[in-house]
């Protein structure tokens, strides 16, 4: 597979996973404020502003209205849902003889609608425009489920899916444990990861805030968990790697791109239990970092470039 | 009902579609009497479909850094077989000439001596390249793809008006045309025996594969884009994905020792044969323009040594120069002892003596054409042109004799046209592909067929707002079916199919395996 297009697949399953998220993320959010007429509107939106990493300024207040349009309308950011659903087709439009047709049409088809259901959010509430971009992110992860080889390329596509939902899900729970004061509650949380219902179930209706963490990133069985999402990212890296004979440094070391990402998931797998309730805003710092650690070294690895233009003088 | 033809009025040209008024010509029938009682409202809705289809596909092309879907007319062009035949043996017959005289000129130049076209025709082409001379294809093909622009005169007859033997595109445009019509309406396809289309790409990968280097067995062959940002970027990438190719920029290429190989995650991996979508002056900044960031430092110095194949091959210029066209028909009697199947369109050559005079005497009568332009950019059409314009090209006509051709004007054929005030007359041209792969030359069946969307407008290419109409080619005698409604007209229809003749209705379970015994 040629390094571009790798590269290309890569960033086209980050930005699908990050719209989905965000889109998520929005609904249960302002879902919430909607049904609750006690909460502080601005507080809210600083906070979702936080989880995407966007600092709003600090002079004016924040509503809703500005939170859909930094974080959802803005086609210049790949931070918000419409330049995510944009980086993504782009993305793919560069890997067009890879990705299968129906997989570009569903962006692409995806893309030029967004615009009619933005006007249609603009009147009547955002919910079906982040319904629409949820349902196309599914349907684009199935599509690539269903009509991509289980080669490299497949395996790029859901490493970068796997990667920023780590990245996101620890953000969200970040916001939770650092801003404690705007922070969203926990039904909110599990609602914005899709898992209220999983949770609600494996915990017979009850729970406190340790058991939503320890369920957000350490259940093994659900797809959107941490620990989930990691160990799909570790066994995509080992499959890239065990080709041709590396993978392996020395030691018979796994190589920079699954240290990381390997660490980590251990590190979960036998976590005390009582990091949950103390321990937690450190390693959701860990976390993050060795996301950011791994896609370079991902991107060292698989996608080496040397500029635009790589002279390399000789006789004619 | 008012039918959509009820208001056409023949245009003063040859109309592909009505011998006069009324009267349709025979291979258009079917698509006459389907299309007839359609009205205006049900024509606009299925080209909405269309569109709307080709954007979600994304079938478009770059427009002033704008991506629009290619439009399609709904009416198709149809050829019977005796004309595709008549046009197949005259495209043949001029890219076997125009081998020759690559071949010719990038070696021995027995051409010139001879005094079929004058050296300076040679060395003084933009399209020269010295770094092409001698360097000798494996299989000998240079032209691997061409596409001869052919326009239908006034008395029905076809003229060649261009030779593309560089990079000719659109061949894209044909395949997605075929497949967004046989949606829209799969009842006519299911009555015409349409030639089909879709063995384009495996005709192409076999001439790549065919012209790779001396001694590889099993060639990786590569489509070279420029990227993205290319107008045609959607067609390089269609090409790539059906031959089941990479696509690959210059960016993912490196040349050492003469080897030109690709970057992979799994390391570099050899490439032998290059369908390269980049121009001549792009592809290697050693050797061509050293600001090129497109193309592939190292890549001609490869070819040169025999170790890549690029298609087509680098040079190929100085063929489908304007000025070399005017001297087609002497090459094909020169190299091949035949007279030209498909003559050319009456031209002057203002570079020689007399010549200039004869042009400038006449300009506001003649179509004015620099003879290195693409897109039809530059053409001063002299009968519709104002004076300041008229004058101009004068200037420049003698400023510099040597960029320009003069051409009679054709009155190009015209074809039923959906428009917004209805179906109305506009002219067409046609593009027919070829693919030469060393032992034969093959036609796609048809070819793109442009239409200037302006009323009465003759420059029918893309980048001045032209569209496309699906090209088909049908039998001379039409073999109509036993009667009653065939399969995909019973679909289309919304019946539900009829068993099929002859074989007794399939039943679920144990008894069907004992029917399926007794035929």
């Amino acid at each position: 597979m040629l390094s571009r297009i790798a590269e290309s697949l890569f960033w086209v399953g980050r930005y699908v996973e990050r719209a989905d998220d965000t889109s998520r993320i929005l609904d249960a959010y302002l879902h919430r404020l909607l049904e609750d007429p006690w909460s502080d509107e601005d507080a809210a939106c600083r906070s979702l502003h936080a989880i995407l990493g966007v600092t709003p300024d600090p002079e004016f207040s924040c509503d809703i209205d500005q939170v859909l349009e930094h974080l959802a309308f803005d086609r210049t950011s790949g931070g918000s849902i419409d330049g995510a659903i944009g980086a993504a087709r782009e993305s793919a439009r560069r890997a067009r003889e890879v990705v299968s047709t129906e997989m570009w049409e569903c962006l692409n088809s995806t893309w030029h609608s967004l615009a009619e259901h933005r006007a249609a959010a603009l009147r009547t509430g955002p919910h079906s425009y982040l319904g629409l971009v949820r349902r196309r992110a599914a349907l684009f992860f199935g599509l690539a489920d269903s009509t991509m080889n289980r080669d490299d390329g497949w395996r790029f596509v859901v490493l970068g899916r796997s990667l920023e939902r780590v990245d996101m899900t620890a953000r969200l729970l970040a916001v939770r444990v650092l801003a404690a004061v705007h922070a969203p509650d926990w039904p909110t949380l599990l609602n914005a990861s899709g898992a209220d219902e999983s949770f609600l179930r494996a915990h017979r209706g009850a729970g406190d805030s340790a058991s939503v963490a320890g369920f957000l990133l350490l259940n093994r069985d659900f797809p959107r968990s941490v620990l989930h999402a990691l160990a799909t990212a570790e066994e995509c890296l080992a499959a890239l790697a065990d080709h041709g004979g590396r993978g392996r440094g020395p030691y018979g070391r796994p190589d920079a791109t699954l240290l990381p990402i390997g660490r980590m998931r251990t590190r979960l797998e036998y976590l005390d239990p009582e990091v949950l309730r103390s321990g937690l805003p450190g390693l959701l710092r860990d976390l993050q970092e060795a996301c950011t650690e791994s896609a370079a070294a991902v991107a060292a690895q698989y996608f080496p470039y040397d500029g635009p233009v790589s002279w390399s003088q000789e006789g004619v | 009902m008012a039918d959509v033809f009820d208001s056409y009025t023949m245009a003063d040209a040859w109309d592909e579609m009505f011998e006069r008024p009324g009267v349709v010509r025979a291979p258009y029938e079917p698509v006459f009497a389907a299309l007839q009682p359609l009205d205006a409202a049900e024509l606009s809705f299925r080209a909405e479909q269309m569109a709307r289809s080709f954007t979600d596909r994304g079938v478009t092309y770059a427009h002033a850094g704008e991506e629009r879907p290619f439009p399609l007319d709904l009416v198709p062009r149809i050829l019977d077989a005796m004309e595709w035949d008549a046009i197949t043996r005259g495209v043949r017959q001029r890219i076997q000439a125009l081998e020759a005289y690559l071949s010719d000129a990038y070696g021995r130049c027995q051409v010139f001596e001879d005094g079929v076209v004058p050296y300076r025709l040679l060395h003084s082409s933009p399209h020269y390249h010295r770094a092409a001379n001698g360097v000798e294809p494996p299989n000998g093909v240079r032209v691997h793809i061409a596409g001869i622009d052919l326009v239908r005169d006034v008395d029905g007859g076809f003229r060649v008006l261009e030779d593309n033997v560089r990079i000719p595109s659109g061949v894209s445009y044909v395949i997605e045309n075929r497949r967004a019509m046989t949606r829209v309406f799969p009842s006519l396809f299911a009555e015409a025996p349409v030639r089909p289309v879709d063995e384009y790409p495996q005709r192409l990968l076999a001439s790549l594969r065919a012209g790779a280097p001396e001694g590889v067995h099993d060639p990786t062959v590569v489509v070279l884009s420029p990227g993205v940002h290319n107008a045609a970027y959607f067609e390089h990438a269609l090409l790539a994905r059906l031959m089941g190719v990479q696509l690959v920029e210059g960016r993912d290429l490196v040349c050492s020792g003469n080897r030109v190989r690709m970057r992979t995650t799994r390391g570099e991996v050899p490439v032998h044969v290059v369908y390269r979508r980049v121009d001549d002056d792009f592809l290697d900044p050693l050797h061509f323009r050293p600001d090129s960031v497109i193309g592939c430092p190292g890549i001609m110095s490869a070819a040169r040594a025999g170790r890549v194949t690029l298609a087509n091959a680098v040079g190929n210029g100085i063929a489908d120069d304007k000025l070399l066209y005017t001297y087609v028909p002497d090459l094909i009697r020169y190299y091949l002892g035949e007279e030209p199947l498909l003559p050319n369109v009456e031209s002057y050559r203002p570079e020689e003596p007399g010549q200039l005079e004869a042009v400038l005497d006449q300009l506001d009568k003649l179509v004015i054409k620099p003879v290195d332009g693409a897109g039809g950019a530059g053409i001063v059409i002299g009968p519709r042109a104002d004076r300041a314009t008229l004058d101009a090209v004068r200037e420049r006509l003698i400023a510099n004799p040597r960029g320009w051709i003069a051409q009679r004007p054709v009155m190009l054929s015209t074809s039923p046209t959906l428009t917004e005030g209805g179906v109305a007359p506009r002219h067409i041209d046609l593009r027919p592909f070829a693919v030469n792969d060393g032992s034969d030359i093959w036609l796609l069946p048809g070819g793109l067929t442009r239409v200037a969307l302006g009323e009465g407008n003759l420059v029918v290419n893309s980048s001045q707002g032209g569209g496309s109409k699906d090209t088909w080619v049908v039998p001379r005698h039409r073999t109509r079916g036993e009667g009653g409604p065939s399969i995909l007209s019973a679909i289309a229809a919304g019946e539900t199919l009829p068993p099929a003749r002859g074989v007794a209705p399939r039943q679920l379970g144990p008894a069907a395996e004992q029917q399926g015994d007794q035929q």
